[in-house]
């Protein structure tokens, strides 16, 4: 790899996430509850893409998610692209798929939902690419996919 | 010998007995909260009218004798708590609860899980009603014993939605192929949502009357449109207009849906029956209305064979008492076969 391109370390087993929007980059720390880990974790922040024009990508070391950790991305960051590594190389590359069900994810913009009031996790079905929104499984309320926030 | 086989004969029926009354208790056990009839299928739909035809030929039974029924009104509703209650004490259940929120530990923080938990150590069926969308739900997971919605916010109100298919079912003898126009707030009203949703099954065709700050959102019209039911929107409210309909449902246009109040002043006059508008109507068209009623149907209309909507209310008794059975898990032919009916 060129000088110039090495933005970021190279990492010998983990697991990158790349193609992040910068504005959601600290949504998907938060998703993925990278406070807790233990291991290094490498972030760049508003890197160059040719795709993106910025993009964000964070690396973490020794570290595997599995499917249904991963597909929470699909919320906030739907285009994001996964690279598992091990020995320097990528092994396998995953692309994130929306959930049909999310716990304890979205919150529910409706304030006299049940799950603004009362200690209990949110419950949302997804109601498909088409109409692109997700529904409230306790009050019913659809939320554009482009409006979503994280409880 | 003979002595011993009948011993033993005895034992194994015993234990069948035994087996099928703890089947029967697991029945009881599994979920039958009604929360919404939003999923009710077709047969479900019509299974739960012909339980409440029973209950309206013979209300007066003890088929819930020895069980509590607990109600509870986090936010007042006499009229649908005073029917709910009627049907338990019709049914021989004993009632209780509170129907003022004030006099509950919500008040003193306590969560909706915590009162739940509490009365359910009681009440063999909770019936709820809720300021908060979504309560009801949320109560049916963490309760152990059936949830009935009497109301949870501007979301789902199935016992009403029920007394409507019922009363339609009463006065027109099907629920097939009916012209059913919906008058007044078609934006907040849920009445008028669910029983578009739970009409679904029967190919209605729906017409609209509505003012532009009140017409029925998008998003039903949407749903009408993906389950192939029919609809037609109208802008005028004359005899012209409802010369077709089989069941005339008035809703009230409330001041404070409004928020542009001029507006309000503007059509509020616009959406009322009176009974001149009546000289076109089909001689089995019936009006409904959800109650309360302000001046959206003259009083004069009462006294004609259109009025239907006190009726409407009665049948809430009947269709709560089937709501009420179905949800401990008494079946229709239980209530066909029933022995305790008081005369």
């Amino acid at each position: 790899m060129k000088r110039q391109e090495l933005q970021v370390a190279a990492l010998e087993n983990g697991t990158v996430i790349d193609h992040i929007p910068s504005a959601k980059l600290f949504e998907v720390i938060s998703l993925l509850h990278l406070e807790e880990v233990r291991s290094a974790v490498t972030v760049g922040y508003n890197l160059k893409s040719k795709k993106m024009g910025h993009k964000s990508i964070i690396k973490i070391a020794n570290k595997f998610f599995s499917d249904d950790e991963i597909n929470q991305l699909s919320v906030v960051a739907p285009n994001v692209t996964l690279s598992i590594i091990r020995g320097y190389e990528v092994v396998e590359k995953k692309e994130v798929k929306m959930p049909e069900e999310l716990i304890g994810i979205v919150k529910c913009d409706n304030h006299k939902c049940i799950t603004n009031n009362e200690p209990m996790p949110t419950r949302f079905h997804f109601l498909g690419k088409e109409r692109g929104t997700l529904q409230c499984h306790y009050c019913n309320r659809e939320i554009s996919l482009a409006d979503v926030k994280l409880v | 010998m003979r002595k011993i086989d009948n011993n033993s004969s005895f034992f194994t029926l015993y234990s069948s007995f035994i087996r099928i009354f703890a089947t029967e208790n697991c029945k009881a056990m599994e979920s039958r909260s009604l929360v919404t009839i939003a999923n009710h299928s077709r047969e479900k739909i019509e299974y739960l009218i012909r339980m409440a035809q029973e209950f309206e030929k013979h209300p007066n039974r003890r088929l819930l004798e020895g069980r509590i029924v607990a109600t509870l009104f986090f936010e007042p509703s006499t009229r649908t708590r005073l029917s709910f209650e009627t049907a338990a004490n019709r049914l021989g259940a004993k009632v209780i609860g509170f129907a003022d929120p004030k006099v509950t530990s919500g008040t003193k923080g306590e969560t909706l899980k915590d009162t739940i938990m509490m009365v359910s150590n009681y009440a063999d069926i909770i019936v709820m009603r809720h300021y908060l969308e979504g309560a009801a739900q949320y109560a049916s997971e963490v309760s152990p014993v059936p949830i009935v919605n009497a109301g949870d916010g501007a979301n789902q109100h199935p016992s009403q939605t029920m007394l409507d298919l019922y009363t339609i079912y009463q006065t027109q003898g099907t629920l097939e192929n009916l012209n059913i126009y919906l008058v007044g707030d078609l934006k907040y009203g849920r009445t008028v949502h669910s029983l578009l949703t739970a009409m679904r099954h029967f190919n209605p065709t729906f017409h609209f009357i509505a003012p532009d700050e009140l017409a029925m959102p998008e998003h039903y019209k949407m749903y009408c449109r993906e389950k192939g039911i029919k609809y037609v929107e109208h802008q005028d409210f004359d005899a012209d207009t409802i010369a077709g309909a089989d069941i005339l449902y008035m809703t009230r246009v409330q001041r404070e849906r409004f928020t542009d109040l001029d507006e309000y002043e503007r059509v509020k006059d616009r959406y009322l029956l009176s009974r001149a508008m009546l000289s076109k109507a089909k001689p089995n068209m019936k009006i409904l209305h959800p109650l309360p009623r302000v001046n959206e149907i003259e009083y004069s209309i009462d006294d004609t064979p259109y009025a239907y909507y006190f009726q409407q209310a009665r049948n809430g008794l009947y269709a709560r008492q089937a709501i009420l059975c179905d949800t401990l898990g008494i079946t229709l032919d239980d209530i066909i076969n029933d022995k305790t009916i008081i005369s």
